[in-house]
């Protein structure tokens, strides 16, 4: 048990060590939703009505868009000089390392979402209608949904050509209801019409449903070479 | 083995004249909807058939995790594909039928939509199968269909909170369905299974013979390296 902890440990704090040096998915994933925010505004020019219907929407594709330039990165440096294999001889738990990985995937999305939650405040002119404190589970349990499976389907389709293409491809169906409780909680919250605790139940479940899936056949991932 | 294909084709080729005669003469025309009503002899032995494929993907996925039979892959590969022709087929008569009778093409109804995703989700796990190959292809493409399992009561759950449009289910659904119609979507229903075993039947002796190819062009090129 501690040594799954620490090596947990270990590994999260080598990858934020690295992202904070290069910055590079960070820095790229807040352009991309930059962009999708702006091209989005232009494309539906919504009033502040309307914007309250469809924001749900936009900031969970924005955010699930830009997920997948921080998920394609992360078993790609792993690759180079050959350190999963040098983990998949070790003795290390497969399951520290998927840990590390989610966690620190987990990390940088929330970051962006921190970041780029209150530009789209100011460009849509949102201003939430029913409990705004909803908003944080809602955000933490829809982005572990979308960065748990992202890791584990990342590191699958590592194994297959044009790998950054595979990933949204083999993510995007399973997300499905993940991302329909994420943007209807969000339009519920926004517009204040009903309660949102079904779509965070929801949410919940497809959480402990897949993190628990992930857990017990990433294993199975990590030696499939 | 050969003989035992030919006669189920026999079989096949009979039940599916069969069925297609009953659906289009014999079966009484339903009184508010008219003649388009028939699709549903179609409609719904694709559907249940499509499933059952799928489940057989499920089951043969999680054979081949527990035991590695490669045989078993080969059974999860062709059900898969075969399941994914049927899906297809549930999806493109769904609409023809709902234009006149429900007056739109298509809704986000919850068995729509779970079949939809659930052929999205096949779809990707026969994109995943060709994009992958390495010798970990069976393994990856194992994992995903359990994933996608898993998902399908998601999806159900997550659009079960809208109000639904389908007919309920004719058969357990609280629907009452007239006994000469039930007799030819049953009749229509065993064709259809008869053919998509045929096909399965076809395509793993294909897949067999193209893995048998494949190991055999493998050890002449290696020995071709020897020498």
């Amino acid at each position: 048990m501690s040594s799954l902890r620490s090596i947990t440990l270990a590994t999260l704090t080598k990858d934020i060590r690295l992202e904070w040096r290069s910055r590079d998915a960070i820095n790229s994933m807040l352009f991309f939703s930059l962009l999708v925010v702006v091209i989005f505004s232009f494309s539906f020019d919504p009033n502040a009505e309307e914007s309250r219907e469809i924001a749900g929407g936009l900031i969970w594709v924005a955010f699930l868009f830009a997920a997948i330039v921080a998920l394609n990165q992360t078993w790609a440096r792993e690759l180079r000089n050959q350190v999963l294999d040098a983990y998949r001889v070790s003795p290390a738990p497969a399951n520290a390392l998927f840990i590390a990985k989610a966690l620190g995937n987990f990390i940088l999305v929330s970051l962006l979402e921190a970041l780029m939650a209150p530009l789209f405040m100011i460009f849509y002119n949102l201003r939430a209608l029913g409990p705004a404190w909803q908003l944080i589970p809602v955000a933490i349990l829809g982005t572990w949904a979308l960065v748990v499976n992202g890791t584990f389907f990342a590191a699958m389709s590592l194994r297959t050509r044009s790998r950054e293409i595979m990933l949204p491809l083999l993510l995007f169906p399973i997300s499905i209801p993940a991302v329909q409780s994420m943007v209807e909680a969000t339009r519920i919250i926004l517009s204040g019409d009903g309660s949102a605790r079904f779509w965070i139940v929801l949410l919940l479940t497809y959480d402990v449903v897949f993190t628990t899936a992930c857990l017990g056949l990433f294993e199975t991932i990590l030696q499939a070479e | 083995m050969k003989s035992g294909f030919r006669i189920l084709a026999a079989v096949t080729a009979l039940l599916l004249v069969q069925g297609f005669y009953e659906a289009m003469w014999v079966a009484p025309t339903e009184r508010t909807m008219g003649e388009v009503q028939r699709i549903f002899y179609y409609h719904v032995p694709s559907a249940w058939t499509a499933f059952l494929l799928f489940f057989v993907n499920l089951v043969a996925s999680i054979i081949y995790l527990v035991r590695k039979n490669p045989k078993a892959d080969a059974v999860a590969l062709v059900s898969a594909e075969v399941g994914v022709v049927f899906c297809t087929v549930v999806l493109v008569t769904g609409p023809i039928w709902a234009r006149p009778v429900w007056g739109i093409w298509w809704t986000w109804d919850i068995r729509l939509t779970t079949t939809l995703v659930l052929w999205l989700i096949y779809v990707s796990y026969l994109v995943l199968r060709r994009f992958s190959d390495s010798a970990q292809t069976p393994k990856l493409a194992a994992v995903l269909a359990i994933f996608g399992a898993l998902d399908v009561p998601l999806v159900y759950f997550s659009i079960w909170f809208f109000r639904t449009q389908h007919p309920q289910p004719v058969i357990g659904g609280g629907g009452s369905i007239d006994p000469r119609m039930l007799h030819v979507l049953l009749i229509n229903w065993l064709a259809f299974s008869c053919f998509a075993f045929l096909v399965c039947w076809a395509r793993y002796g294909v897949e067999i013979l193209q893995r048998e190819v494949d190991e055999i062009e493998a050890l002449e090129s290696l020995r071709g390296v020897a020498r």
